[in-house]
C-alpha cells in the first residue's frame, strides 16, 4: 500500500496493531476528560471576563487547578439516593450519557496519515462508511442519560426536566440531521475522514456564466446548513439558551437536580464532553476538519504530519468559545418559542435549502441555455404564486374617534379626546430656577 | 469494501464476530425476556431498549452498517423515546398488578411461547443449515449505503414514497384529531386584551361580589347599587335574580 497521499480513506482504517489502537483510544479518552477540566475553566474565566470580572484565578496559573480541585471535592461529597429513587436505572443513567458522549470521539478524525513508531495510521481512533450517522446515533442514545435521570429521581422537577428534553432532543435531532443531508449531498460519503477529504477539493462552479473556484469548507459552500446545525446541536447538548432540561430558575436544577457526588460529576463531564465532541463533529462536517485556514494554509507543510492536529484543536477552541460566548449573551428562550423555532423554522428552512441544493447540484450538468430556461420557470411559478395567493386582510379597524361615538349609553366615562394638558407653570418656573451642573468638575470626582 | 464484507461473503464466521454474537445474543435474549417479565412499565422499554441495541450491532457485524446504525437510531433514539415519553407522563407508581385475572393464562402463555419458539427455531435451523450466504458481495459491490439507496430510489421508490405518504397521513390525521385550533388572527395579546377590557359597553372594573345580608347568605342574592336598585352584575348569569319575599324573611317558627 502506498502512503504518497496525505488523506487516509476508509481502506487505511483496521490495519493497525492492537497497542496503536489502544494509545489511540486513551489518547481520544483522555482528551475528552481533559478538554472537561479545562472546558469548565475556560467558561468561567471566559464568562467572568465578560460579566467584567476575573473568574476562577486562585488555584494554580490563572486558576487552572480550580475544576481539577473541585471535581475532588465532588468525589469525597456524600453520595445521596432519594428514598423514591429507582436505583438501578439512577444508577445507570449518568454512567449512559458519559458513555455516549465519548463513543461519538472515536470516529473525529483529529489529523492525517502520521507516522507513530513506525506505523503509517490515520489520526482517528477509527472509521466506518457511516460515522456520521454513529454520532447521530450517540447524540440520540444520549437522551436516555437526561430522561432516565430525570425519571429514576424520583421527584417532581427532575422529572419535568426529563420530560422537557425528551422532546426538546427529539425535535432538535431532526432539524440536526436534516442540515447534515446537504453536507453528504455534496461528499457523497458518510465518512468522517470522507468528509474532511471532500472539503480540501475547491468545486468549480459555473455562476452565471463564471467559472469560480469555490473555497471548499462547507461551512462557506453550505452555509444555511452550517447556521442550522449549530443552532440545532446548541439545543442538542442542552447549552443556554437552550439549556431548559435543567433551567436553574424554573426547575432546581432540572433532570439532575437529586444528583449529587460522583454520579453528578459525571453528569457534568458529560455534558462537557458533549459540547467538546460536537464542537470537533462541527469542526469534521462544516469547518475543514484538521485542515489549516487560510493564511497557514499558503505554507506547504501545512496540511501534513502532525500540524493538523493544531489547527483542529485550535477550531475545536474557536467553537467551545462560541457555545461561552451564546451562554454569556443570551437569555433563555421560552419553552414554546424553543420549540416553535425547532419546528416551524428550522425545519422548512432546512427542506427548502435542502430542495435548492438538489436542483442546483442536478442542472449542473446542464446545457446554460437549459438551466436558465428552468430557473427562469421556477421564479416565474413562485412569483405568479405569491402574486395570486389570497391575501388576509381583515375588515379596516373603527378609528378611535368611531368607537368612541358608538359606545353604548351606560359606558365607562372617557376624557375627552381632545384633551390637551397645560404646560404646568410650575415646571417652568423650578427649570429657570435649577442651578446649572458643575460639568467640569465631575471628571476629577471619584465615582 | 471492507474485509468484514469478504469474510461474511464467503461464508465463514470470523473470530470477532461470533464473538460478538455470543456475547450480545445472550444479552438480547435476556432483553426479551425481562421486557416481557418486569413489572414496571419502564423497565420494560429499557428492557426493549437493550435488545434493539443488540439487534442494532447484529445488522453491523453483518456487514450492513447502515441498517444497524439507523435501527439504532430509529428505533432506540427517536420511537422507544417516545414510548418512555408518554410512560413518564403516566407516572413512575404505576405497575402491573401481580394478580392473574385468567387463571393459568401464564403458564399456558408460557408453554406456548417456547414451543412456538422451538418450532419457528428448528424449522429455520434445519432450512438454513446448509446454504450459504451468497449475493452479499455484489449487494455491497458499492459501498452498503449507496446500494441501500440505488435500491431504495430505482427499483423500490414507488413502495417507498408510498410508505412515506402513509405515514405522513397517518402523521397528519393525529394531529388533526389531537390539535386545538386556535387562529392567529383570535389570539390575543396584552394589548388586545386591555382594549378589549375598556372597549365600549365592557365594564373594565371588577365585578361586585354578592348582595350578602344578614337574612340570606345565597350568592343568589343580588347586592344592592346606592339607589336601592339591584346591580344585576353581582349574582352569576345562570342563576335567577330574585328577590326575597316576605314569605322568604319571615321567621319559620323552628327557633326556640
Amino acid at each position: 500500500m502506498t502512503f504518497l497521499a496525505q488523506e487516509p480513506t476508509l481502506a487505511d482504517f483496521g490495519q493497525d496493531p492492537w497497542w496503536l489502537v489502544l494509545i489511540k483510544i486513551v489518547f481520544a479518552f483522555a482528551f475528552g476528560l481533559l478538554a472537561t477540566l479545562l472546558g469548565v475553566w475556560f467558561e468561567r474565566r471566559v464568562v467572568g471576563r465578560m460579566a467584567v470580572r476575573p473568574g476562577p484565578n486562585q488555584l494554580g496559573p490563572f486558576g487552572l487547578l480550580q475544576t481539577l480541585a473541585d471535581g475532588m471535592k465532588m468525589a469525597f461529597k456524600e453520595d445521596i439516593l432519594p428514598r423514591s429513587a429507582d436505583k438501578v436505572v439512577y444508577f445507570f443513567a449518568p454512567v449512559i450519557s458519559v458513555v455516549c458522549a465519548v463513543t461519538a470521539l472515536s470516529v473525529m478524525p483529529f489529523g492525517p496519515m502520521v507516522s507513530i513508531f513506525g506505523h503509517k495510521t490515520p489520526l482517528q481512533v477509527t472509521d466506518v462508511s457511516v460515522a456520521v450517522l454513529l454520532v447521530l446515533a450517540c447524540s440520540s442514545m444520549a437522551v436516555y442519560g437526561v430522561v432516565l435521570a430525570g425519571w429514576a429521581s424520583g421527584s417532581t422537577y427532575p422529572l419535568l426536566g426529563g420530560l422537557r428534553s425528551a422532546a426538546q432532543l427529539i425535535s432538535y435531532e431532526v432539524a440536526l440531521g436534516l442540515s447534515i443531508v446537504a453536507v453528504f449531498m455534496l461528499s457523497g460519503t458518510m465518512s468522517t475522514s470522507g468528509i474532511v477529504a471532500a472539503q480540501g477539493e475547491r468545486p468549480q462552479l459555473e455562476f452565471f456564466g463564471f467559472d469560480l473556484a469555490a473555497p471548499g469548507w462547507y461551512a462557506i459552500l453550505l452555509f444555511p446548513s452550517f447556521v442550522i446545525f449549530f443552532i440545532a446541536i446548541v439545543g442538542e447538548t442542552n447549552r443556554a439558551p437552550f439549556d431548559l432540561p435543567e433551567a436553574e430558575s424554573e426547575l432546581v436544577a432540572g433532570f439532575m437536580t437529586e444528583y449529587s457526588s460522583l454520579k453528578f460529576a459525571l453528569i457534568m463531564l458529560s455534558e462537557y464532553v458533549a459540547m467538546v465532541t460536537m464542537s470537533a463533529f462541527t469542526v469534521t462536517l462544516f469547518l475543514g476538519g484538521w485542515r489549516a485556514p487560510w493564511p497557514i494554509s499558503v505554507w506547504d507543510g501545512a496540511n501534513s504530519g502532525w500540524w493538523p492536529m493544531l489547527w483542529f484543536f485550535g477550531k475545536v477552541l474557536l467553537l467551545v468559545f462560541v457555545f461561552v460566548w451564546l451562554r454569556g449573551t443570551l437569555p433563555r428562550l421560552r419553552y414554546d418559542q424553543f420549540m416553535r423555532l425547532g419546528w416551524k423554522v428550522l425545519l422548512p428552512l432546512n427542506l427548502v435549502w435542502i430542495l435548492v441544493l438538489a436542483a442546483w447540484l442536478k442542472t449542473q450538468g446542464w446545457e446554460r441555455a437549459d438551466r436558465l430556461m428552468l430557473y427562469g420557470v421556477i421564479a416565474g411559478v413562485v412569483l405568479l404564486v405569491t402574486l395570486i395567493w389570497p391575501s388576509r386582510q381583515s375588515a379596516p379597524k373603527p378609528t378611535l374617534a368611531e368607537e368612541v361615538n358608538n359606545r353604548p349609553p351606560g359606558s365607562f366615562p372617557l376624557p375627552p379626546l381632545d384633551l390637551q394638558v397645560p404646560p404646568s407653570p410650575r415646571t417652568q418656573r423650578m427649570v429657570a430656577e435649577r442651578e446649572p451642573a458643575n460639568l467640569a468638575d465631575t471628571d476629577s470626582r471619584e465615582v | 469494501m471492507t474485509t468484514q464484507t469478504v469474510l461474511a461473503a464467503a461464508g465463514s464466521v470470523p473470530g470477532g464476530e461470533a464473538v460478538t454474537f455470543w456475547v450480545l445474543a445472550p444479552l438480547a435474549l435476556i432483553g426479551a425476556i425481562g421486557m416481557v417479565a418486569a413489572r414496571n412499565a419502564v423497565h420494560s422499554a429499557l428492557m426493549l431498549v437493550m435488545t434493539m441495541l443488540c439487534l442494532g450491532v447484529f445488522y453491523v457485524i453483518q456487514a450492513g452498517p447502515f441498517i444497524g446504525v439507523v435501527q439504532i437510531i430509529v428505533y432506540t433514539g427517536a420511537i422507544m423515546m417516545l414510548f418512555l415519553f408518554v410512560l413518564m407522563l403516566v407516572g413512575r407508581g404505576a405497575s402491573d398488578s401481580v394478580i392473574e385475572t385468567l387463571r393459568g393464562q401464564r403458564v399456558a402463555a408460557l408453554v406456548l411461547g417456547v414451543g412456538f419458539a422451538g418450532l419457528v427455531g428448528t424449522g429455520m435451523y434445519r432450512a438454513l443449515a446448509d446454504s450459504t450466504a451468497a449475493g452479499l458481495t455484489a449487494a455491497n459491490a458499492e459501498g452498503n449505503v449507496q446500494g441501500i439507496a440505488r435500491l431504495l430510489f430505482t427499483k423500490y421508490v414507488l413502495a417507498f414514497e408510498l410508505t412515506s405518504a402513509l405515514l405522513i397521513t397517518a402523521a397528519v390525521g393525529a394531529m388533526v384529531l389531537a390539535h386545538l385550533e386556535r387562529r392567529r388572527e383570535d389570539r390575543m395579546d396584552q394589548a388586545a386584551t386591555m382594549k378589549a377590557r375598556f372597549r365600549p359597553g365592557n365594564y373594565p372594573g371588577p365585578k361586585p361580589g354578592p348582595g350578602v345580608f344578614a337574612t340570606s347568605s345565597s350568592v343568589a342574592t343580588p347586592a344592592r347599587l346606592p339607589d336601592g336598585r339591584l346591580a344585576e352584575q353581582s349574582t352569576p348569569e345562570i342563576l335567577p335574580v330574585r328577590e326575597l319575599t316576605a314569605e322568604d324573611t319571615t321567621l319559620k317558627g323552628t327557633e326556640k
